[in-house]
Order: C-alpha cells, then sequence, then structure tokens
C-alpha cells in the first residue's frame, strides 16, 4: 500500500502519555498513539493488555488517570459533552456482541442516534435507517425485527449501522469478527473496508482475528508492557523483534493467515 | 446535538430541456428535511442537471436524497446529470444508490373473531399446561426423595444445610420482625373497637386466632415466596442460561436430585419453623400493645389465651406450611428451568415466579379455609 508520510497525514486521534489504572493494577501507562485520518487501524495484543479499555477511553465510557486524548484537536476528556458535539466530533462504537436495545426493532435503533437530530422528518428518518441498515448489509426486512430474533453476525451489522447512523468521522469496532464464521468474518472485513472508503472514515479495530488484520488494516498497533509497543503495517510487524510480537505474527495461525492473503492477491503483491 | 448550519442554498433554473438545480453550503443531516423538500419540488417531466460544485460538506442523508431523485428521473424516464463533485462524493453516491433499500412490503394478517377465539383457547391450554408441568415437577421431587431414601449415598446433605441455612436462618430477622408488628397492628386495631363493647379482654382471642390461624403462616410463606422462590429462580435459571444444567446431565449428574431436592426439601423442613417464629413473634408484638394500651397484663394474656384458643388453631396453621413449601419450591424451581439463554428471560421469569408463588400460596390458604370449614373445624 502507498501511503504518505506520517507527516503529512492529519492526525484525528492523538493520546499522550495515558495512564489507566484499576485499583493497584495499572493497565496503560505513558501511552502514546496517533490515529490518521481515513486509515483502518487494528489494534492488537494479549488478553488483559487493555486493548478494549483503551476503546473505551477515547470513546469517553472509561476516564483515565493522567493523559490526554485529543480527537479531531478537541481535548475530549474535558470538553463538555455540548462542546464536543458543537465541534462536530462524533463517532460511533460497535460493541462487541451489538449492544443494541433489546425492546427496540432493528430500525427504530438505528433512530435512536437520529433523533437528536432537530427538526429531521420522522417519514426521512425512517428511510435513511432503512439505508443505514442496507449499507450495514442487512436484508429490509431486519429493520422491523427485535435484536433477539436476530443471528450474531446480523446483530453486528445492526449495531455498525446504528454506529454509523450520524455520518461519524470514527466508528470504533470492538473484536468486530469473533463469534463469525470465517465466511461471515470475511464478508464483515469487506464491508468494514468498504464503507471506510467510501464514507471516508477512519476505523479504529480492536480484534483478535489475524486475517482480519491482514485483509483491510492499514496499520496495525500492538499493546504490550502497559503501552503501544510499535505501530505499522503488516510488513512492519513481520520484522519486529518482540517475544510477544514474533510469536502472534510468526505463529502457526499467523501463517495460515498470510498464506491465505498470498493466495489470495497473488505473489506480486508487496 | 449536532450543530446549527446554515440551510443550502437551492436554486432551480431551467435551460433548454433540462432543469439546472445548484445547490451550495453543507448537505447535512440537521437539514436534510427541508433539503429533501426542496428537492422534492423538482419536477420529473425533464432530465435535471444537478450542479454540487459549491457543496462543502456532504453526507450519506444528502446521498440518499439523490439517489431517490435519481430513482424517480428514471421512473419517469428522464436523467439525472451530477456536475463538479468530488471523488469523495462520488464514492459515496455510488455505494448509496448500490445500497438503496427496496422496501419488501408484508401483509400483516388481520385478525379475525376466530382468531380471538382461538386465542383465548390458547391461553386456557397454556395455563392448563402450566399446571400439569408443575403437577409434573412435584412429581419428580417426590420420585427423587423417594430414591434419595433407598439410595442415601447420592442425597446431597450438604447442599441442604446450606439451603435450609439459605432459606430459614437467615430469614427469621424479616419473618420475626414482620410477625411482631402484625401482632401490634392486630392488637391496636382491635382493641379500639372492642373497646366500644367493653369487651376489651376478646382482643386476645382476635390476635390468637388470626395469628395462629391464618396470618402467621400466610405472611410467612409471602415472604418466603418473595425472597426464595426468586432466589430459586435466579440460581438455577442462571445455571440453566450458561448450561451448567447440561453439563450436569452430560456428566451423569442428576439437575433433578442435586438441585431441586435439597433446594425444595430444605425449605418443606424451614417453613413451618419460620411460622413457628412467626406465631410466637406475633402473639409477643400482640400481647406486648394489649398490656400498653389495654393494660392486660401478661399473665392475664396468658391465662386468656391457654383458656380461650383451641389448639386446633394452631394445628390448622401448621399443617398448611409443609404445603405452601412444596408450592413455593416447586414453583420457583420450575420457573428456573423455563429460562432461555438470554438474560431477558432470566429476568422474566424470576419477577413472574414470584408473582405465580404468591398467588398459589394464597389460592392453596382459601382452599385450605373451604376445607377445614367443610370439616368443621
Amino acid at each position: 500500500m502507498n501511503q504518505p508520510n506520517d507527516t503529512d497525514r492529519e492526525v484525528v486521534i492523538s493520546i499522550r502519555g495515558l495512564r489507566n489504572q484499576f485499583g493497584s493494577q495499572v493497565v496503560h501507562d505513558n501511552l502514546d498513539l496517533d490515529i490518521y485520518r481515513g486509515e483502518i487501524i487494528g489494534i492488537v495484543g494479549g488478553s488483559g493488555t487493555g486493548k478494549s479499555v483503551l476503546l473505551r477511553t477515547i470513546a469517553g465510557l472509561n476516564r483515565p488517570k493522567a493523559g490526554s486524548v485529543e480527537v479531531l484537536g478537541i481535548d475530549v476528556l474535558n470538553a463538555h459533552q455540548d462542546g464536543r458535539a458543537d465541534a462536530g466530533v462524533n463517532w460511533g462504537v460497535m460493541f462487541q456482541d451489538g449492544a443494541l436495545f433489546s425492546s427496540l426493532t432493528v430500525r427504530e435503533n438505528v433512530e435512536v442516534p437520529m433523533r437528536t437530530v432537530d427538526g429531521l422528518d420522522p417519514q426521512l428518518r425512517r428511510a435513511l435507517a432503512d439505508l443505514k441498515i442496507s449499507m450495514a448489509g442487512l436484508p429490509y426486512f431486519a429493520g422491523d425485527k427485535y435484536p433477539s430474533e436476530l443471528s450474531g453476525g446480523m446483530r453486528k451489522r445492526a449495531g455498525l449501522a446504528r454506529a454509523l447512523a450520524l455520518d461519524p468521522q470514527i466508528v470504533f469496532l470492538d473484536e468486530p469478527t469473533a463469534g463469525l464464521d470465517p465466511i461471515g468474518a470475511a464478508d464483515f472485513d469487506q464491508l468494514i473496508l468498504g464503507l471506510s472508503r467510501s464514507l471516508g472514515l477512519t476505523v479504529f479495530l480492536v480484534t483478535h482475528d489475524l486475517d482480519t488484520l491482514h485483509a483491510i488494516c492499514d496499520r496495525i498497533a500492538v499493546l504490550a508492557e502497559k503501552r503501544v509497543l510499535v505501530t505499522g503495517t503488516m510488513q512492519d510487524m513481520l520484522t519486529v523483534d518482540h517475544p510477544w510480537v514474533h510469536e502472534y505474527f510468526h505463529g502457526v495461525r499467523a501463517r495460515a493467515a498470510l498464506d491465505t492473503k498470498a493466495a489470495a492477491s497473488g505473489p506480486t503483491k508487496d | 446535538m449536532i450543530p446549527p448550519m446554515e440551510r443550502p442554498d437551492f436554486q432551480i433554473s431551467l435551460i433548454d430541456a433540462a432543469q439546472r438545480v445548484t445547490i451550495k453550503g453543507a448537505m447535512t443531516l440537521p437539514h436534510a428535511t427541508t433539503t429533501e423538500a426542496d428537492f422534492q419540488t423538482i419536477a420529473t417531466d425533464r432530465d435535471v442537471h444537478l450542479d454540487l460544485s459549491g457543496v462543502t460538506r456532504f453526507d450519506t442523508s444528502a446521498a440518499w436524497i439523490i439517489a431517490s431523485l435519481d430513482a424517480r428521473l428514471k421512473d419517469a424516464g428522464q436523467t439525472l446529470e451530477i456536475n463538479g463533485t468530488s471523488e469523495e462524493i462520488k464514492s459515496l453516491l455510488r455505494s448509496v444508490t448500490a445500497a438503496m433499500p427496496t422496501p419488501t412490503v408484508v401483509e400483516q394478517p388481520k385478525m379475525t373473531f376466530m382468531d380471538w377465539v382461538a386465542s383465548i383457547g390458547q391461553s386456557m391450554a397454556s395455563a392448563f399446561m402450566y399446571l400439569a408441568e408443575l403437577v409434573g415437577f412435584l412429581g419428580l421431587f417426590l420420585a427423587r426423595l423417594v430414591r434419595s431414601l433407598r439410595h442415601p449415598k447420592d442425597f446431597r446433605l450438604t447442599a441442604l444445610f446450606h439451603h435450609c441455612e439459605e432459606v430459614g436462618l437467615k430469614a427469621v430477622p424479616i419473618v420475626a420482625l414482620m410477625a411482631f408488628l402484625i401482632g401490634v397492628v392486630l392488637a391496636f386495631q382491635g382493641s379500639t373497637q372492642l373497646k366500644q363493647f367493653g369487651a376489651e379482654v376478646f382482643v386476645v382471642d382476635l390476635i390468637a386466632i388470626s395469628i395462629l390461624r391464618e396470618l402467621g403462616i400466610l405472611l410467612t410463606s409471602i415472604i418466603v415466596a418473595g425472597r426464595t422462590a426468586s432466589a430459586f429462580t435466579a440460581a438455577i435459571g442462571s445455571m440453566k442460561m450458561r448450561e451448567e444444567i447440561d453439563a450436569m446431565a452430560s456428566l451423569g449428574l442428576d439437575p433433578a436430585m442435586m438441585l431441586f431436592v435439597p433446594r425444595i426439601l430444605a425449605l418443606v423442613i424451614m417453613l413451618p419453623i419460620l411460622g413457628l417464629i412467626a406465631n410466637v413473634m406475633g402473639l409477643l408484638g400482640g400481647g406486648l400493645m394489649a398490656w400498653i394500651d389495654l393494660g392486660i397484663s401478661p399473665a392475664l394474656f396468658m391465662t386468656r389465651l391457654v383458656e380461650g384458643t383451641d389448639i386446633n388453631h394452631v394445628i390448622i396453621g401448621m399443617v398448611k406450611a409443609p404445603v405452601f413449601a412444596l408450592i413455593i419450591g416447586v414453583v420457583g424451581c420450575h420457573a428456573g428451568m423455563q429460562v432461555k439463554s438470554n438474560a431477558e428471560s432470566l429476568g422474566r421469569m424470576t419477577s413472574s415466579a414470584v408473582v405465580a408463588a404468591i398467588f398459589a400460596v394464597i389460592v392453596a390458604d382459601a382452599l385450605f379455609s373451604i376445607f377445614f370449614a367443610g370439616i368443621g373445624m
């Protein structure tokens, strides 16, 4: 992939000196990370390295002990909720199992964020919700269903549709392909890639899925030793000399994913 | 809230055989309603040239508006030409056009009179089914109880003691306090009424008969139903939810033996004891109030109690306790087994177990009253 230098690109999320601590257990210490506009960044790390905590911290669901988080130039930790909205900073979060409101249909779920928009005609809101549902790859009739009537994969898609309801610039995805069969996971990868490119989305993706990392991530950030150990492309990861990173990207599963990717894209791929 | 922005500037002009539509400004969600209304004014009887070069912001709602205009024009046999768009807008338009949902209207079947009759029949049938299932559960419990007599090694004595502590010992404070207060209330209310006839001393009979025969055990059962039926449902239901019950069965362990027998048996043992405590505390509260309010001394109270109150009242009260215990235990365990694999059903079954248990206890109490009246006790 041909990407401009880091210095040329617009930073949409900037984390400096982040410290997260629960009781005496330090999850992040002095963590720095920059995320650029339009990229899909995959966050990997062993269990308990605080991948989801990092996601929740940036999305404002968890308050860190120290450090700063700037999203689109706004200091989200100190900005008032209204101030954040006034600056046009909005993001969507897709939780692991969709986290849909169980008492509402899928369409009503997608309409919930749109209700905050003043003067939006209910008919139009409904039509736009249907559009988001369709863009998330769900059939039309899924809009009338309740979350409990959907399969896990469909719930994830519905969760994505809700996350995209207000055309956010950034979406956070927590393990988007966990619990999906390989075909469903590959479809979901392509959906994220397609939406990211056509909507100009910046995607922050927490995953364990090596296939996802290979298939769609522009950049990978490895969480280890309480900080972002290394960031870079998949190719960069293969040359990192750290025991965990080496094990992760050179293990049997990683090899298999790499082979699949190579077979799919042909040997000319860089 | 999405910040308010200037609404986009919208102009239609006619050129030759086509319309030129020019839009300037931010085409975003906050103004989607007015923008859509503007777009609705575009006539579909001629081609449209859409100029988006002045558009500063563009989102999926704008893409939807343009894509639906495109669909309307196509239906009318006209074409839409879009000029002055950036690559991003083009790619967004492409993906929105590709994803435009095609509504499939599903006919909602109308409810007829027959459907209504059928739904009544169904709910009646399911009520009887529920009753039958409860009886089946009772049978299962009794069968396992007999089995544990023949195979004492299968019986889980530790679990029985644990549940005795949970449903019995830990319920003593609340049950005792409740019964004491009921006794106080009865004495107070009874004395104010009986004073009018100068029959204050009969307040002892009033307290003794109502507490010993009915209220002591009934109110204890209602409290235990609320406390224990819900706890049974929640404990067994969450095990069902996490497939622990299936795991037990696959390991050759009998869930009825492991889970139901200790719980229901503990309740059958402990509820009469709780009822006895409630009786004593109720009499204590009533006696205290009678002493304070009416000056009936404890000695007089005791004499009147022993002389005036038939032992049958105590027996009738205590006979009901094991039956109520069976009802509460069976309803609670049964509801736990009905929990599906989601958390909502756990909550729903827990609350419905409490309602069903309290209702069943009161119905059983009414049946007991009719029965004892029938045999003249």
